[in-house]
Order: C-alpha cells, then sequence, then structure tokens
C-alpha cells in the first residue's frame, strides 16, 4: 500500500505541519567523506553549495519569523566557505544552533579549531557514530573513521561537551550499518554509554537512532546486493502509527543548498517538491503557509514510521 | 540435492502449521514468549539463539539470529564471539567423551 494511502486510513486527512520550529538548513554536499549510508550521496567530488546571498536570506528568515532553532547540515556543512558566518550571526538572533558533523573533519586542515568554536557559540553537536565497535563503524566510514572520531569525541568532552550542560549538547547517531532496522533506542544508548565509557573514557548526552532511507548511495547498495525489496517490506510491515505525531516534516522545513525548501532532507535529495500551494523558495518564505501545509509524501516515509520512529 | 536450503523456505514457516494447527500455535506461542525479555535482555537471549543455531547448524536459525543479532545493535566481534563459545563448547562435548573411551579401553585392557 502506498503510504500516502497507508496515512488515509489511520487518520480521515492526509499529514499536515502544525507548527514551524526549526529551519533545518543543507549547506552543501561535498564532503571529506563518503560513507556508504549516505542519502546525499555526498563526498569531496560535489561542488553544491549555498552561496554567502542565500545565507543572508536564511538569517533574515531567522530574525523575522519566530523559529527557535537552525539545524545545519550537509555533506560536511563545516566544508561551506560561509559556514562560521552563519552560526555566529544565528547565535547573535538568538537562534539555537544545531551543527550535524561527521567528527573526522576537525582533522582536515584549517579546521583545527572547529570544537572550540563550537564551544565558543554554543553549538548543539550531532555527530555521526554508526557503532562503538571500531570494525563495524569502519566499514561504513571507511577504515580510520572510528579512531578519528574518538580523537573528536574527546576533544569535545575535554570542552565541556556531552557532560549533561545544556549550552553544549553532544548527541551521537546510529544508523543500522547494513539491510536492516535499528535496535531500540533507550538500550542501544546503554551500551554505547558503557562501551565509549569504559574503553575510551568518552561521554555524550544522548544517542539518537535513525533508520537509513532507501535513497541515494544505501539504495544503491540495497540494488547492488538483492535487498531493496526486502528492505522496503521490512520498513512497511514495520510501520508503526504512533510515530506520526512526531515526524520531523511536521515542525520542520529543509531548505536546499540554492535555497529551495523541502519538507525534509529525505525529500530533498528526491526532488520532491513542497505542495504546490506553499511558497517554494526561502526568498518568498511564509510563515503562515509554510507552518500549516500539507506534507508532500512517498513511499521512502515508510522509514521514517518504522517500528519506533525515525525523525 | 542442491538448493535443499532454499532461503524462500524461511518465510513458509507457517505452513507447518496446516497440519495439526493447535501444535504449531502452541509451539509459536512458547517460542515468543520464549524470546521476549525476561531476567534476560532481548540481546542476550538472541545471541544465545544465535550460538545455539551453530550448534544445530540450522541454516535458517543463522540466517534468522545473525540478523536479529544486528537489528539488537550487535556487531560482528559479538557474533563471532558468540559462535565461539558454541563451538567451544560443541568441542569440549566431544573432547570429555575420551574420558568414555579410556573408560572403554581400561575395561578390555590388560
Amino acid at each position: 500500500m502506498r503510504f500516502r494511502d497507508r496515512i488515509l486510513t489511520i487518520q480521515p486527512e492526509p499529514l499536515v505541519s502544525d507548527r514551524l520550529e526549526i529551519l533545518q538548513v543543507n549547506v552543501g554536499y561535498r564532503c571529506n567523506m563518503s560513507c556508504k549510508h549516505c542519502h546525499v550521496e555526498a563526498g569531496p567530488h560535489r561542488r553544491e553549495e549555498m552561496k554567502r546571498d542565500t545565507i543572508d536570506v536564511v538569517l533574515s528568515v531567522l530574525r523575522e519569523n519566530d523559529i527557535h532553532t537552525l539545524d545545519i547540515t550537509g555533506g560536511a556543512p563545516e566544508l561551506n566557505p560561509h559556514f562560521k558566518y552563519l552560526v555566529e550571526e544565528a547565535g547573535k538572533i538568538g537562534r539555537h544552533v544545531i551543527v550535524r558533523t561527521n567528527l573526522t573533519i576537525f582533522f582536515e586542515a584549517g579546521m583545527e579549531d572547529l570544537p572550540e568554536f563550537y564551544r565558543g557559540n554554543s553549538v548543539e553537536v550531532v555527530a555521526s557514530l554508526p557503532h562503538y565497535v571500531e570494525g563495524d563503524a569502519d566499514r561504513v566510514r571507511g577504515s580510520g573513521a572510528f579512531q578519528k572520531s574518538i580523537k573528536a569525541l574527546e576533544e569535545l568532552n575535554r570542552l565541556g561537551y556531552g557532560t549533561g550542560s545544556d549550552n553544549c549538547k553532544l548527541n551521537l547517531v546510529y544508523n543500522p550499518p547494513g539491510a536492516f532496522l535499528a535496535p531500540l533506542q533507550k538500550a542501544l544508548e546503554e551500551d554505547y554509554r558503557k562501551e565509549l565509557l569504559g574503553k575510551f573514557g568518552v561521554s555524550f548526552d544522548n544517542l539518537f537512532v535513525f533508520v537509513n532511507m532507501p535513497i541515494g548511495r544505501f539504495r544503491e547498495y540495497l540494488v547492488r546486493s538483492r535487498n531493496l525489496e526486502k528492505y522496503r517490506e521490512k520498513l512497511v510491515s514495520a510501520f508503526n502509527p504512533e510515530t506520526l505525531t512526531g515526524l520531523m516534516c511536521r515542525y520542520l522545513i529543509s531548505v536546499r543548498w540554492d535555497g529551495m525548501l523541502y519538507d525534509c532532507d529525505f525529500n530533498q535529495i528526491l526532488g520532491l517538491s513542497l505542495d504546490s500551494e506553499c511558497p517554494q523558495h526561502i526568498m518568498d518564505f511564509n510563515y503562515p503557509e509554510l507552518s500549516r501545509r500539507k506534507i508532500a509524501v512517498y513511499d521512502h516515509c515508510y522509514g521514517c514510521t518504522a517500528g519506533q520512529g525515525s525523525t | 540435492m542442491t538448493e535443499y536450503y532454499r532461503d524462500e523456505d524461511l518465510e513458509r514457516f507457517g505452513e507447518i502449521g496446516k497440519y495439526k494447527p493447535e501444535l504449531f500455535q502452541k509451539f509459536m506461542d512458547w517460542y515468543n514468549s520464549a524470546l521476549e525479555p525476561g531476567s534476560l535482555t532481548k540481546k542476550e537471549k538472541v545471541l544465545i539463539g544465535l550460538a545455539v543455531a551453530h550448534v544445530v547448524q540450522c541454516p535458517y536459525c543463522i540466517d534468522a539470529y545473525s540478523k536479529s543479532c544486528l537489528e539488537e545493535g550487535l556487531s560482528l566481534d559479538h557474533i563471532t564471539e558468540a559462535v565461539h563459545v558454541a563451538s567451544a563448547v560443541k568441542g569440549g562435548a566431544s573432547l570429555i567423551h575420551g574420558i568414555q573411551a579410556h573408560n572403554a579401553v581400561e575395561k578390555i585392557s590388560l
């Protein structure tokens, strides 16, 4: 059953957003890594990058509207030359800033000051760490990525991150390293906490468990390994209507590097446009229309509604 | 005997209940209850399942419990350790019977 129809078996109306709390800005697809599960298909070869004038429009939108959080993603968002400007200016407006980092970027030339920069701007760090076992993490992200990530986490801990303080939150992200569903978040968080603290002395605040969407590089893997159909069936059969109220698309809007607007980062990558009655570009941002919009859904949305949900 | 065990046959397990469905239902209820988290966590239970799967060398169980282990957040390190435990116990179970061999030899030896 199509996702759109499945929703109508649960509620009489299609999915709509009910508020707008987070502006999630993808500042570019360039990355120092090429992770196997990346839905963006990010990598060093990508050239898409948000320009300064678009970033200024993003800041104007934040300034003029009651959106409390700026969530910056990529690629490796730090590779955008205007990244620090965006973070600093959003902070001056009083917005909470989240950065989704791959941690290994801290060791690229010219990026060594990132941990201090994050601390100085009270940035909430959301960091990928596909597993607490080195071999499993490196299988997804490449050889040596785990050790670099641990070093980066040690540095963030040294600066006060991951110690429960509200202005230096450090959250980790787990994606299943293959064609299977994620474990329960709470149980896996306990394992991460015990293993990372016990083996490396590293602490963090929360672990987020995300299902891999069957799009981008992960979809290519599913096709290559002949797992696509089974994986799709798994997501469909794990559909949980209780996840609908917490879906990120209900309180977030995603901005592409060129300023185009989407219901989420996944729709952005698929090029699945906002409802045609909505403004499509950040230049035309309209808070009332966008905060109560009909959400564009397709079958990949089963990824966000499987099991415990993934948002 | 090629393809004696086929992947798709695992999904046909329910067909066993076509005959004597009440017995199959009792098995399923028992099986599902046994796998529910209790004093042992789900993670511990699927590792036991994986270890037993290797001892009984059931290809369906090995596939199913390997996947369950991954879905519980376990890694190849955990899986491999569990298989080593199972194999070591199985190896030890053979080896201890060497005592029976010695006993048998002693019974008929000068």
